[in-house]
């Protein structure tokens, strides 16, 4: 039975079973769903698919799932540059707690994130009273949903640049500030070329959720239609009135959206994987094991978080 | 040398300062906001609020379904992880991209997809229904379904690199020295896949604890048998009771703490593994 090419496979039969088994379990739970949203969409034909979506409440719910990504996403990747930068170049005290900070909006519960805000912004919170006598509303308005959404999605790009800049080390950086280069030189000349494919990754990531996000959003919006309504709340409350062609009208458009986020990061993993195997092959062979851990890390897949792997290349340096 | 880097490269006082701002204003003003609320509360009126029935109803359902739906993605995110690194198959790499959907599709379009699916009218539904008898959606078993599908990617994406990174020599040692398939596979490779097993079942428990937007539409919200902990929230929320919610908010978050610092020594835990194996195959292997 056990001939010598064989030791590292199963049988023939388990590996069906297996492959079945996966794929089964995944069309269930992912393909299926999947089809069922267009099917639903169109059950009664394109008419009133495309009916439900130029509704005046579907088209200013679509605005405004893009406005607030279209705000949120320049802030984050502000941010996100500025922590990664900080962290992956520099030693300082505190840098293990700050990045467990950046990792902290994976775990809480959206609507718990949500209710931080209400308690700061809300009528009873700390300034509501002020905010009042002002008349600036926050909560129950965009501000609010575009501050709960910043919060949900902060770590996205941030989580996908600290692993990767700590891996390019800073040799590159430091040969351009000593050849005279000015800070922003550096950064667009030399920083951001290496990160260019990473930070991409983030901010997909980070639109995917920043456009979908459901829970948070919808304890600071209010529901009030056709202002605060977001996509995924505007579909929520079709799904609520029983209407569902409009409902799974407006869910095919996110699903579409879900579809182009996988189509583009799947790109993108490609486009980093060819350059770190670019890397390696330039690198002398006592540096290649480092140069794999990079390749690696860039062509896993996830959630951009807290992967052992990704971290390794760090450890491997030092 | 990391007092020299200081002085060579620039923007350490301006990237720090303004993260540190940033993060300050969008994470710890609020968190202390939700500290400083409950503390007004006296210790027994916390606990009061914390242990009703209903709330205990909620931890239990909500932990409950949590555990369950981690440990199928636990069994079958293994499998697929497997699957997709060690066989071939056509339409391989359209499945590999297509597992992280669940981190693609906004949760409100999940939830009602699912429970139109698994509604007694529904392409599953109807057959769990009419042939077995068992309903799914607004029960129990709707909210571990949901939870299963957004826990898929979490086991899957962190088991699979370090299946790609198994050497296939270990192996070859275990079956040359006479061991089966079997007896390989688990006393030699799923020890060195538990962490990674380990690390994304906490992943996908933790993020399905705190889950909103896929569940509320397939588990059917009624008080002590479907209700989760977030709707909870947001039903207090609903009736002006702040102090009701902001008392669950701190205990979800503490939970949420645990499973964080959980995750992070279970990093550091493969981590060390990992590189400590790297040096035993020079050594030994």
């Amino acid at each position: 039975m056990s001939t010598v090419r064989r030791v590292n496979t199963e049988s023939l039969l388990v590996r069906c079973v297996l492959i079945v088994l996966a794929l089964g379990f995944l069309f269930f739970f992912l393909g299926l769903p999947l089809l069922a949203v267009f099917a639903e969409a169109f059950k009664q034909g394109f008419g009133p698919y495309w009916h439900a979506l130029m509704e005046p409440d579907a088209l200013s719910a679509l605005g405004l799932t893009l406005l607030i990504a279209l705000l949120v996403l320049p802030l984050n990747l502000l941010f996100g540059l500025a922590a990664a930068w900080a962290i992956a170049k520099f030693e300082f005290r505190g840098k293990s707690l700050l990045t467990t900070l950046i990792d902290l909006p994976f775990a809480v519960s959206p609507v718990v994130a949500g209710l931080l805000f209400i308690l700061i912004f809300g009528r009873q919170g700390w300034l509501g009273p002020w905010l009042q006598a002002h008349d600036i509303k926050i909560i129950f308005a965009l501000p609010g949903m575009v501050i709960a959404t910043m919060f949900i999605t902060f770590p996205y790009i941030a989580r996908e640049l600290i692993p990767l800049m700590q891996s390019q080390g800073k040799d590159e950086e430091e040969a351009a500030v000593s050849l005279g280069a000015s800070g922003l030189q550096m950064f667009w000349r030399v920083s951001l070329p290496n990160i260019k494919w990473g930070l991409l990754y983030g901010v997909i990531l980070a639109n995917a959720r920043a456009m979908g996000e459901f829970g948070a959003v919808s304890v600071v919006s209010g529901h009030i239609r056709g202002e605060t309504n977001t996509l995924p709340l505007h579909v929520e409350i079709l799904y609520n009135e029983y209407n569902t062609v409009g409902a799974f009208a407006a869910a095919s458009v996110l699903a579409l959206l879900a579809l182009v986020t996988l189509v583009a990061k799947t790109f993108v993993e490609w486009r980093m994987q060819k350059e770190t195997e670019m890397l390696s092959a330039e690198l002398p062979p006592e540096r290649a094991p480092l140069a794999a851990v990079v390749q690696q890390a860039a062509s896993q897949a996830g959630d951009g978080k807290l992967e052992a792997a990704r971290r390794s290349p760090e450890r491997i340096e030092k | 040398m990391t007092r020299k880097s200081h002085r060579v490269l620039p923007g350490f006082g301006l990237s720090l300062g303004y993260s540190l701002v940033y993060l300050s204003l969008l994470v710890l003003i609020p968190l202390g906001a939700l500290i400083a609320r409950s503390a007004q509360l006296s210790l027994a009126d916390f606990w009061a609020i914390a242990t009703t029935e209903r709330a205990f109803a909620a931890y239990k359902i909500t932990f409950g379904c949590a555990l369950i739906a981690a440990i199928v993605n636990g069994v079958f995110g293994l499998i697929v992880a497997w699957v997709l690194v060690r066989y071939d198959f056509p339409g391989k790499r359209l499945v590999d991209a297509f597992v992280d959907l669940p981190f693609a599709l906004p949760t409100a379009v999940a939830g009602i997809t699912l429970t139109t699916l698994y509604a007694s009218t529904g392409w599953v539904g109807q057959f769990l229904e009419g042939v077995l008898g068992f309903k799914v959606a607004f029960t129990p078993a709707g909210i571990v379904v949901a939870l299963i599908f957004i826990g898929i990617p979490f086991v899957v994406r962190t088991v699979q690199p370090v299946i790609e990174d198994i050497e296939q020599e270990v192996e070859e040692a275990a079956a040359s020295l006479g061991a089966t398939r079997g007896q390989t596979f688990f006393r030699v490779l799923l020890p060195a896949l538990f962490p990674a097993l380990l690390t994304g079942f906490t992943l996908a428990f933790s993020r399905a604890v705190g889950e909103y937007g896929s569940v509320i539409f397939i588990a059917g919200n009624m008080p002590m048998v479907s209700e989760i902990t977030p709707l909870l929230i947001i039903s207090k929320l609903e009736q002006y009771d702040l102090p009701g919610a902001t008392v669950l908010a701190v205990v979800m978050l503490v939970i949420s703490f645990v499973l964080l610092l959980a995750i992070n020594l279970l990093q550091w835990w493969t981590a060390n593994r990992h590189s400590g194996r790297h040096i035993e195959n020079g050594v030994q292997a």
